[in-house]
């Protein structure tokens, strides 16, 4: 049919009628952009490639295997400087995702109380939260973890650190903890504490059915506390107590025993966590304040008591609201930890900005960074529009 | 439309066909229109022939098809079988036919749509300077001469937002007239309206009507269309199912789908 | 049940009295801000213990047990914070290397920013229309006031430093960014498959990944791409990718308010006739644009404080000179005293803005419901 009436324009040259029609009209531009795109490709290649024969490198991912002449002092797995560049990607890597997680689970913690306390009644306590959040969002976060690092590294030497109940100590080496020694027979416990888990929920899901059922309620909060701490508690005692305490001892340099964290690590984490926090709280109470008054009422008169008009009708509705930009958040602090290269905390961009200045294989490494956060990124927010998703279905 | 009427000569040309006053009165030709919307089948074997200065009003149940019917004569939607030709130029593809079309056929919205950024004034003026390339003094010569026919002449500097609905939809009459269309399409233009304001607009489509334009209503005002229409059209399930003179169709529907159709409207 | 006749006369009405002490006035607003339940006024008193705890500790710190003079930092002998260097260092801070006879030029670039951003960000600025002509040309001028040119004496921009290099990055980057944001907003919104595809390809790959990874590559990739003789500014190669940067998130934000124009806009346009660029830039982008002036402005909040990343790159922005300086034998250990002036210029900054746009928002809503 449109052939035919196509065809029956007659009178105008074949070019004219192909522009004016809108599907070539729409093909031409198309083309005319890939065309353009692949002339800037086809230039950058061109020179690339004059470039790196300049240089005399070889481009590829064999370097990989090379050895990496360098130390990481935070690292999650084995690595000396005789592990390769691979291994020490995937240590920056590791430390990448230590941080993030570590910021994420604070600045949620801190975000969602800064958000609730900053819609609290009582004056001075909304204003200093709010002095709080205001300060931290509108200074660059870059100063904020040199500040920290710079505070940090002005702790005492080791000889004279403020010590926490003489088993947690702060110097300028960082954060030292007493390291757990698991000695056998804690696989019991770690086996009970799982069984508390799982038959708490068992509990919780039966409690429901039967309060739908029967109406009568069952005390499952206090049932849950007593399955998840009890149970491993009692299986401790009985064990015989299969867990000890590596305790740091200061001497006159470093520290004997426990496990160190870096203060580049803590710089960052209280930098990251506190600057997504204010973010967050901002989000938790624009999500708190877009379930309406109307709602708070409605429950009200039905008879709800307040904490149970917050639980089932206000966060609900308010965590529908919360999620998505709760999950762009959490992608920002995970890009934001590559500011980790400014106080050398090697994670992914630092360690690779390493290998970049050993092996000079630019592209290939940035490259990888691009995959990897690229990567990252994908995965928080399929979790995230996965658990939203389950959100949406529970509320109906 | 001068510039685009030789390349886009369709059977319904005065030259191809037997007699020339009869296919000049025809200024809207759809034959067996069909559309799709995904694999709902929105439009069926749509026929229809409109005469010059004729009007129309066309009615039926919400998701009869009535406003993708004449969303389709200017292109807001397009279609996937049949041909539709206005005025000697067919809607394909080809934009030139379409802008050609476009110019030629003015609509009306259920919900205005004026542009809220812009003046009532500029409004008006901003398809003419921009489409027919008028100079910007006779666009708004023009304006004001609409304005004074849809009876707000002074409204002119005022915003969209500041004007009650019967005002707005006059304006929106009025800045569809500045293209000096010679088809009206009105998709249910007073639904949105409070019931004191439908009057209004009504009065001005009807002074319209009087003047001569050709108007395709979809409409629910049976008052309008027993006054003012020389056809009623009464659409179900994507077809047309029953057209015939205003007495004809309000005081002796055929059809059993318009007697219960018009039942449930009078009722109201 | 009886009904038992009652009415009043005037004279029995009942007068107006005044609220009971507890509810209104200074006692009224104390016992419903501070001390409306137990814990409420335990949360007051912790609140007023932090305050007392941290306050005056600051107030001693910053004013009253601060050095103002001194040549370095042994002058300074008191036990709170030591500003002395503030008088010697403020032109590196604000201005960096730029030759210290031309700073006049800066400052007037940045004087000029006022006329040039008024008629945008406010109502009923009076020649607004005039103004927007200037605003349009402001980039030109102010590039020509910095880098020189006829009749100026040029400046090298590795002279650029200081908080006029995270100015100039900050807006040089937003107002770049505005055009190719409004054409891949566009582009991604289009019916041309390819040219959607390209579009979210190239949005979705800046917003994933952190801008220090754009920023080496302005500074290691980008001239790998280019012709071995030929050499690019670096202050250009970084404007490049900061913009590359701002316009993903621009054309998210624009996106946004695309979406919030009804299609009902678009189908008037078109059935007036208006061509696709017609209807865009006459009736839609200016309505998107004028809902997404906030989201422009929060963008620009985020952009701005990014600028101090370009430190990773060797630039020496505000906050490479701060770190510079503590790094001096003069200076060295005053890294608060830094950071905090810093923090100040920042935060004065960004606050006003995001004030701004919070205040844009709530009248952009308000006209939305009339």
């Amino acid at each position: 049919m449109a052939q035919n009436a196509s065809a029956r324009l007659t009178g105008r040259p074949g070019w004219q009628r192909l522009w004016s029609d809108e599907r070539t009209r729409g093909l031409i531009y198309q083309l005319l952009v890939v065309l353009g795109l692949a002339l800037v490709v086809a230039f950058i290649v061109s020179n690339t490639i004059a470039n790196l024969q300049r240089a005399g490198l070889a481009s590829g991912f064999g370097f990989l295997f090379d050895q990496a002449f360098f130390d990481i002092n935070q690292r999650l797995i084995e690595y000396s400087s005789t592990s390769t560049f691979g291994r020490a990607l995937i240590v920056g890597m590791l430390n990448t995702v230590l941080v993030s997680a570590m910021g994420i689970v604070a600045a949620t913690a801190i975000g969602f109380v800064a958000g609730i306390l900053r819609l609290s009644p009582n004056f001075l306590l909304s204003r200093m939260v709010g002095a709080y959040v205001e300060i931290t969002r509108n200074v660059p976060l870059l100063l904020q973890i040199i500040f920290w690092w710079v505070l940090l590294s002005g702790l005492p030497k080791v000889r004279d650190s403020l010590s926490i109940g003489d088993s947690v100590f702060l110097s300028n080496r960082g954060v030292r903890l007493p390291a757990p020694l698991f000695e056998p027979g804690f696989e019991w416990v770690a086996g009970a504490a799982l069984a508390g888990i799982v038959a708490a929920v068992f509990v919780a899901r039966w409690a429901r059915r039967r309060q739908e059922i029967s109406g009568q309620r069952f005390p499952v909060g206090w049932a849950g506390l007593a399955l998840i701490a009890g149970l491993p508690v009692l299986v401790y005692l009985s064990a015989g107590s299969p867990l000890a305490w590596d305790v740091p001892e200061p001497t006159r340099f470093n520290f004997r025993g426990g496990f160190n964290v870096t203060p580049e690590l803590v710089a960052l984490w209280i930098a990251l966590s506190t600057y997504t926090g204010a973010f967050i709280s901002e989000i938790v109470r624009a999500g708190i304040l877009s379930v309406s008054k109307g709602q708070t009422e409605a429950a009200g008169a039905l008879g709800l008591r307040p904490g149970q008009t917050m639980r089932l009708v206000v966060i609900p509705q308010a965590l529908r609201v919360i999620i998505p930009p709760l999950t762009s958040q959490y992608l920002n602090l995970t890009k934001n930890s590559s500011l980790a290269i400014a106080i050398g905390y090697q994670d992914l961009v630092s360690i690779g900005g390493t290998i970049l200045n050993q092996s000079g294989q630019a592209l290939e490494v940035v490259g990888i960074w691009m995959v990897v956060y690229l990567g990252l990124s994908l995965l928080t927010s399929m979790f995230m529009n996965w658990y939203n998703r389950k959100i949406a279905l529970v509320e109906r | 439309m001068a510039d685009a009427t030789p390349d886009a000569t369709p059977d319904a040309a005065p030259a191809a066909a037997g007699d020339p006053t009869q296919e000049y009165r025809r200024i809207i030709t759809i034959e067996g229109l069909n559309k799709w919307f995904g694999s709902f089948h929105v439009l069926r074997d749509i026929d229809l022939i409109v005469e010059r200065q004729e009007k129309i009003v066309i009615c039926g149940p919400s998701g009869s098809g009535k406003s993708t019917l004449i969303r389709c004569i200017n292109r807001l939607e397009d279609h996937q079988e049949g041909r539709i030709v206005i005025d000697g130029t067919e809607l394909t593809h080809d934009l030139k036919n379409i802008d050609t079309i476009r110019r030629e056929v003015g609509m009306v919205f259920q919900q205005f749509n004026l542009f809220p950024h812009l003046t009532v004034l500029e409004n008006l003026c901003i398809a003419p300077i921009w489409v027919r390339k008028t100079p910007r003094d006779e666009a708004e010569a023009l304006a004001h001469r609409y304005l004074e026919r849809v009876k707000i002449p002074e409204q002119v500097d005022k915003y969209p937002g500041q004007l009650s609905g019967g005002q707005q939809q006059r304006v929106a009459i009025a800045r569809s007239l500045c293209m000096q269309p010679n088809i009206m399409l009105f998709d249910e233009p007073t639904s949105a309206l409070d019931p004191e304001m439908i009057k209004e607009v009504l009065d001005v489509m009807v002074d319209l009507a009087e003047s001569g334009m050709t108007m395709l209503v979809v409409t629910h005002e049976m008052g309008f269309a027993s006054q003012v229409a020389d056809r009623v059209i009464f659409m179900d399930q994507g077809q047309i199912v029953e057209q015939n003179t205003p007495s004809e169709f309000f005081n002796n529907p055929q059809s059993d789908r318009t007697k219960l159709f018009l039942s449930q409207i009078l009722d109201k | 049940m009886t009904v038992q006749p009652f009415h009043r006369s005037q004279a029995d009405m009942v007068p107006e009295r005044a609220a009971p002490v507890t509810t209104v006035g200074v006692i009224g607003w104390l016992r419903t801000n501070l001390f409306s339940s137990w814990i409420n006024a335990a949360f007051t008193l912790i609140a007023l213990y932090l305050l007392w705890l941290i306050v005056p500790a600051l107030i001693d710190w910053a004013f009253v047990n601060a050095d103002i003079a001194g040549d370095n930092r042994f002058a300074c002998k008191s036990s709170g914070a030591c500003w002395a260097w503030v008088d010697q260092r403020i032109d590196q801070f604000l201005y960096g290397f730029y030759t210290a006879e031309q700073t006049w030029r800066v400052d007037v670039a940045v004087l000029l920013l006022i006329p040039a951003l008024a008629p945008l960000l406010f109502e009923g600025v009076p020649f607004a229309r005039q103004l927007r002509w200037f605003s349009l040309a402001y980039p030109v001028v102010a590039s020509f006031l910095l880098v020189g040119g006829i009749g100026l004496e040029g400046v090298p921009t590795d002279q650029f430093g200081g908080f006029m290099l995270n100015l100039t990055v900050g807006l040089a980057g937003i107002v770049l960014s505005l055009p190719i944001g409004i054409l891949l907003a566009l582009g991604r919104r289009s019916r041309l498959p390819i040219i959607r595809m390209l579009c979210i390809g190239f949005i979705e790959i800046v917003r994933g990944v952190p801008l220090i990874t754009l920023l080496f590559v302005s500074n290691i990739i980008l001239p790998i791409f280019l012709p071995p003789d030929v050499t690019v500014d670096s202050l250009i190669r970084v404007i490049v990718m900061v913009t590359a940067f701002a316009s993903a998130y621009m054309a998210e934000v624009i996106r946004g308010g695309l979406q919030a124009i009804p299609r009902g806009q678009y189908e008037a346009a078109q059935a007036l006739g208006l061509r696709y660029w017609q209807s865009m830039g006459l009736i839609v982008l200016p309505q998107a644009l004028k809902i997404s002036i906030p989201g422009i402005v929060n963008t620009f909040i985020g952009l701005f404080k990014d600028t101090t990343l370009v430190i990773i790159i060797g630039l020496f922005d505000i906050l490479g000179i701060g770190n510079a300086m503590v790094a001096h034998p003069d200076w060295q250990g005053l890294s608060t005293e830094a950071y905090v002036f810093i923090a100040l210029f920042f935060f004065v900054a960004c606050f006003s803005m995001s004030r701004y746009s919070i205040h844009l928002e709530k009248r952009l809503d308000t006209e939305r419901r009339y």
